[in-house]
């Protein structure tokens, strides 16, 4: 809890540090923006705002424009091109590349190199650094703060401020600590830990604070977890999630193409040495969890906050005592189609769905592959590995982990958003059930009609391969035994 | 923006908790490059079946609630996406302000810089309210920004909060775009004693 100490937490630090104008009785601070990332969805307003008032994009250096929602993720024609069939999705790419190019700022275009998701591409050149802050028009720009960058996601208004001014209007927010001590066991992942927070605190349980997680279990993390834990901070409703820099991140930056080089290097590190929380900094609120009791997890529901043990029943609408959260509730297994008490495991699934800015980095893609290695998708099962980048894709083919995914008769896809917001194309049908890798089961979400089991990588497979919901700790012990 | 200062209006309630920007406006129309005319999407999945006929039992497509420019939603509106589409579809659907007992944090922001006001009451007149949509369809309630109340048909005033910034700029059709680049000056001060962090040409 706060303490009248001087000791300042990370979110403090990069707070402070970033301040144009203090935050007055009436007026919010202005907070100056390191980097602004920008996709083609969220941007198109701003920048006809922009030319509405003949204002210029002060800093195009600090920004970076890809194509990432509502392209497609199709395979590659003969001709080496992406076709774009959607004449409206081909039209906002269109305006996205005008924009961009008006404006002097850099384009990550599909087809090239260097093009995915938004959340993907910042951590993969290296832009994405400690101590910095960074905005998108995406609300999973969470993400970045594994790194110990305050990143948040703003709305269309704002990308306009951001666009202009290279500063935003912000109100301090509160800070939570989130505590995960001990270590995971065998078939339990970032993921879980995640989905286990929010479960725990619900979807609003963070409004109007920054998260940072910390302890054994979060340290233990790979740059990639880490991801996939900050990336869901949004689900619990938290304007951010951070967590401390470390030799784990720096070794992740180093030598990526944006990172400092040579002294700027080390001056950089002694920088972000002093980042991390002072011992007696306060926080506003702390939740502790334990890693050795987690399960995997798996929702059941129609928000991230509907997420239990895999091994455990549909809870009972009847046992809530709060009204409204009863009716929710009840809403959502009725949209699942699911009975209070219903096992998940061995409920029949149709499509499974490994990807989106929550789990479709390198290491993801090397989990699901090694798990599914030697195993088949179950038939009537349609799996779809969607790779987070050209990047992601170019090295998980380079490791012949494309070759595994086709071999056990999944889809391998180009780059993008895809399934995650169906925006594209890449969709469920009504009624079908997906379990999915991405971040969001909101009705509708993975295609009208359709319903979704957020579950790590490795439940996924395991979901994949048997055509049911299957927990993924059966699996390892039987590989382990042959 | 236009200045908002006082208005009266029917309320309509959708007492659903945790109703998700997906649920506002899906995002198969977020294909488009401008504002207007995302009314037409507004709850789309809620309000239309797979043949595209309106379902006549939900609340916003009956008759008596035609017209009505105040929701009352469930706790922690507007959670989920960050896209400002979300208030845009609610200003297209005719709505002028959403009351719940908390808002998600994007999308309360991005409600009051379009002239949508979010307002925060407490659980109990969150449930009269609810309960007055209900029976009544005519019901009517005045919200005055200035002395920050929404006042009930039985003449009770309810403050309700509001950032003393963002009022004024409603009251006063204030953009804060302006405001920011009239701070031109000290931005440029801070970039003076700070080397930009990152490059995105290198
Ligand atoms: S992958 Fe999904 S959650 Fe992530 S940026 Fe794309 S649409 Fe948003």
């Amino acid at each position: 809890m706060k303490t009248m100490s001087g000791g300042k937490t990370l979110f403090e630090k990069v707070w402070n540090n970033h301040v144009v104008r203090q935050q007055a009785d009436d007026l919010p601070a202005v907070l100056y923006i390191d980097l602004h990332l920008v996709h083609e969805v969220t941007s198109p307003q701003a920048f006809t705002e922009l030319r509405q008032r003949g204002l210029k994009v002060r800093h195009p250096e600090q920004t970076l424009g890809t194509m990432d929602h509502s392209t497609p993720t199709t395979p590659r024609g003969l001709d080496g091109v992406i076709p774009v069939v959607d004449s409206q999705a081909a039209a906002q790419l269109d305006v996205m590349r005008k924009n961009c190019a008006d404006f002097g700022i850099p384009l990550y275009d599909l087809g090239t190199r260097n093009q995915g998701i938004v959340h993907v591409i910042g951590p993969e050149q290296g832009l994405t650094q400690p101590g910095m802050t960074i905005v998108c028009g995406d609300s999973h720009t969470s993400t970045h703060g594994a790194f110990g960058a305050l990143a948040f996601g703003i709305g269309t208004s704002e990308v306009a401020h951001v666009l202009a001014s290279q500063t935003l209007l912000q109100y301090k927010p509160r800070t939570m600590a989130i505590r995960v001590d001990g270590h995971l066991r065998d078939g339990v992942t970032a993921k879980d830990i995640i989905l286990a927070i929010i479960a725990k605190i619900g979807v609003g349980g963070g409004t109007g604070y920054v998260l940072e997680y910390m302890g054994e279990a979060i340290r233990s993390l790979s740059m990639e977890g880490r991801m996939t834990i900050c990336n869901m901070s949004i689900e619990g409703g938290a304007r951010a999630g951070m967590i401390a820099p470390d030799d784990t991140t720096f070794d992740y930056i180093a030598g990526r193409p944006s990172a400092p080089k040579g002294e700027a290097w080390d001056r950089a590190m002694a920088a972000w040495r002093q980042l991390p929380s002072d011992p007696d900094a306060g926080f506003d609120a702390e939740v502790t969890l334990t890693a050795e009791e987690l399960a995997p997890m798996i929702t059941y529901g129609t928000n991230p906050g509907m997420g239990m043990a895999i091994t455990s029943p549909v809870p009972d609408p009847d046992h809530l005592k709060d009204v409204s959260q009863k009716l929710a509730l009840d809403k959502a297994l009725r949209y699942m189609d699911l009975q209070p008490g219903q096992p998940l495991l061995g409920k029949k699934i149709d499509v499974v769905f490994v990807g989106s800015c929550t789990n479709s980095r390198i290491s993801d893609l090397r989990e699901a592959a090694r798990f599914i290695e030697g195993r088949k998708v179950a038939d009537g099962v349609r799996m779809m590995v969607v790779p987070g980048s050209q990047q992601v894709k170019r090295q998980a083919e380079g490791e012949g982990l494309d070759r595994i995914f086709k071999d056990a008769g999944a889809e391998w896809r180009e780059a993008g958003c895809s399934m995650c917001i169906a925006m594209n194309g890449d969709q469920l049908q009504p009624g079908q059930y997906a379990v999915s890798t991405s971040n969001r089961n909101f009705e509708g979400r993975q295609g009208k009609g359709g319903r979704t089991f957020l579950a790590s990588p490795l439940t996924a497979v395991a979901a994949a391969v048997n055509g049911v919901v299957t927990d993924p700790r059966t699996m390892v012990n039987q590989r382990e035994r042959a | 923006m236009e200045p908002i200062r006082q208005f009266a209006g029917r309320i309509v309630a959708l007492p659903i908790n945790d109703i998700d920007t997906d649920q506002i406006i899906p995002a198969r129309y977020l294909k488009v490059t401008d504002k207007a005319g995302l009314g037409a999407a507004l709850f789309s999945d809620w309000r239309y079946s797979a043949d595209g006929s309106a379902k006549q039992d939900f609340v916003l497509n009956q008759p008596e609630h035609q017209g009505a420019s105040v929701l009352i939603g469930g706790h922690n509106f507007g959670c989920g996406s960050s896209r400002e589409h979300a208030p845009w579809a609610l200003i297209g659907g005719g709505f002028k302000a959403v009351i719940s007992t908390y808002f998600a944090d994007i999308f309360r922001s991005n409600s009051l810089k379009n002239g949508l006001l979010p307002i925060i009451v407490d659980e109990q007149t969150h449930q009269q309210l609810i309960s007055m949509a209900e029976e009544d369809a005519m019901t009517e309630v005045t919200i005055d920004l200035e002395s920050q109340t929404v006042r009930l048909p039985d003449g009770r005033a309810v403050p309700f909060p509001i950032d003393g910034f963002s009022k004024h700029c409603l009251l006063n059709g204030v953009d804060q775009l302006g405001y920011l680049l009239s701070l031109e000056a000290e931005t440029a001060r801070y970039e003076a004693s700070h080397a930009a962090r990152v490059n995105t040409f290198a």
